[in-house]
């Protein structure tokens, strides 16, 4: 019994030595934080980390071509059904998206769709400013996705890794592959 | 200025005062939960958020007034009454200075018990009336906690009385001239505090309304400005109970002369209002026979033991008020 008095008491105590440290609320957007800057940099917030999912782009590999190849598996994994796609060829035998469709307003920003993707394509940012007025305008289409960079990969690129033969490029001569061997010479 | 108009101007400030006050304490107690917590609380209508006392009458004010169809029409509505009534009631016997002070009963400490009391009946009504089992259960919650703590809040107080001689609370202020009663009643200070906490039914001790039990007690089914009255009455029930310790326990009115007297008791009942809400700040809420049994195992032989022993020393030392 009066071990637990003690034990409230100390408990009043801490509490109320909590007086004098600062609040940990960072008024956002209304006053600045205290480091990290979002993307228009005169806005100051709590910092957020690089793998923070946020709001989804579309990027290009090193060659500055677009990564997504239309497979479909990013629209595949998503939970909440956002992603809209439709794969096209170019005249190399090329897959890539004809139209590239997230609704926002119903992602939930879970990263799966990030996760499932082979060629890195679709990754998410740390920025969540993305308030609409208008529902409509949360349906980005490819324009509103594609970035010129190539996001968290820099040195990624699908095609000059794969063994696909495309354009320009036929089989065997991909990073670390060797010649596709002769089956007839392989014969007694 | 005639005593009539006096007396008029009194009455009409206790009553706006404390009705301020209270609303203004809302918003108080949750900058100051902020500020414990290291959040910063509601700080947007106004200067320091302090509008929000105002946003909060208005909202409730507007708010859809709602009677459930199965309940007791009458008692439902009574209930809520019942409470800010008793309340007031229970301001009219506080000293707020020398001569500024409704009514001097010469048994005010009794009316101040009687009027804490009848509050019971508010919560029971309201939670009977509302036929709803959530609020069944934390009217009797209600019932069996303030009953039993009133049995040892009246008698802690009975040390206090047997030194001042007398029950009236401006003789107890005069009688603490040299030393402070929470001085030489210690034990029926820490009695009083925790009976006044569970009296006001506030955390930790708010079982009546536990809202992760019972979703919100006796006032589950009160909505609007009905509920708006249970909710002042909460924070009247505070500020009542924080002034008669003040009164009783801290002096009163008494202090240096350099502010005026009322000023000292203001200081006295804010720094207790205070010391309520870092009890809710810090304190997690007991079980409820916990709650029991600690008042009456612990705290009503506390009580009686405290009477004893002060009562042996007043007949031994022939003490006279
Ligand atoms: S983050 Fe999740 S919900 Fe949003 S598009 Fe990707 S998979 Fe779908
Ligand atoms: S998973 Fe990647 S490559 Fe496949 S369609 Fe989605 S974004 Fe394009």
């Amino acid at each position: 019994m009066i071990g637990a008095l003690i034990s409230q008491i100390r408990t009043l105590w801490t509490v109320l030595q909590h007086t004098f440290t600062p609040a940990d609320t960072v008024e956002y957007p209304a006053k600045p934080g205290w480091f990290g800057v979002t993307k228009n940099s005169t806005k100051v917030g709590p910092y957020l980390a690089p793998r923070y999912r946020g709001r989804i782009v579309l990027t290009r590999d090193p060659d500055g071509v677009e990564r997504c190849v239309a497979c479909n598996l990013c629209a595949v994994v998503c939970p909440a059904d956002c992603i809209a796609l439709q794969k096209t060829e170019d005249e190399n035998g090329r897959w890539y998206p004809e139209f590239f469709r997230i609704n926002f307003s119903r992602c939930i920003m879970c990263g799966f769709c990030e996760e499932a993707c082979p060629t890195y394509s679709i990754q998410l940012t740390p920025d969540f400013e993305m308030c609409e007025y208008d529902r409509q305008n949360l349906v980005y289409e490819k324009d509103n996705l594609l970035i010129d960079g190539p996001g968290k990969y820099p040195d990624y690129s699908f095609y000059r890794i794969s063994g696909m033969a495309i354009g320009g490029k036929g089989k065997g001569e991909a990073e670390n592959e060797a010649p596709p061997a002769d089956v007839r010479s392989l014969l007694p | 200025m005639p005593d009539e108009v006096f007396i008029y101007v009194i009455v009409f400030g206790t009553l706006l005062g404390t009705l301020t006050f209270a609303a203004v304490l809302v918003w108080f107690e949750r900058r100051l939960l902020g500020l414990w917590q290291d959040r910063l609380g509601p700080n947007r209508v106004g200067p320091f958020g302090i509008g929000l006392a105002l946003a909060d009458i208005l909202k409730l004010l507007t708010k859809e007034d709602w009677i459930p169809p199965f309940a007791d029409r009458i008692v439902f509505i009574f209930a809520p009454t019942a409470v800010l009534i008793a309340m007031f009631m229970g301001f009219t016997v506080i000293p707020w200075a020398p001569g500024v002070q409704i009514v001097d009963l010469n048994i005010g400490l009794l009316f101040f018990l009687g009027m804490t009391s009848l509050a019971v009946y508010s919560v029971l009504l309201g939670g009977l009336a509302s036929h709803n089992k959530y609020s069944l259960l934390g009217a009797l919650r209600a019932g069996a906690q303030m009953v039993s703590y009133e049995v040892f809040m009246g008698l802690s107080l009975m040390g206090v009385v047997m030194l001042a001689g007398s029950f009236s609370l401006v003789d107890i202020v005069n009688a603490q001239q040299d030393l402070w009663f929470v001085v030489s009643q210690p034990l029926g200070f820490f009695v009083f505090l925790i009976a006044g906490i569970a009296e006001s039914h506030r955390l930790p001790f708010d079982l009546p309304e536990a809202e992760h039990e019972l979703v919100a007690g006796f006032h589950t089914e009160y909505s609007g400005m009905k509920f708006g009255m249970f909710m002042l009455g909460e924070y009247l029930g505070v500020i009542l109970i924080s002034s008669i310790m003040a009164t009783v326990f801290f002096g009163g009115w008494l202090g240096p002369d350099f502010l005026p007297p009322f000023f000292w008791l203001a200081i006295k009942i804010f720094t207790l209002i205070c010391f309520f809400v870092l009890l809710r700040a810090a304190i997690p809420r007991p079980r409820f026979d916990q709650l029991m049994s600690l008042g009456w195992k612990i705290m009503l032989p506390l009580t009686l033991a405290n009477l004893l022993v002060t009562g042996g020393i007043v007949l031994l030392t022939g003490y006279q008020p």
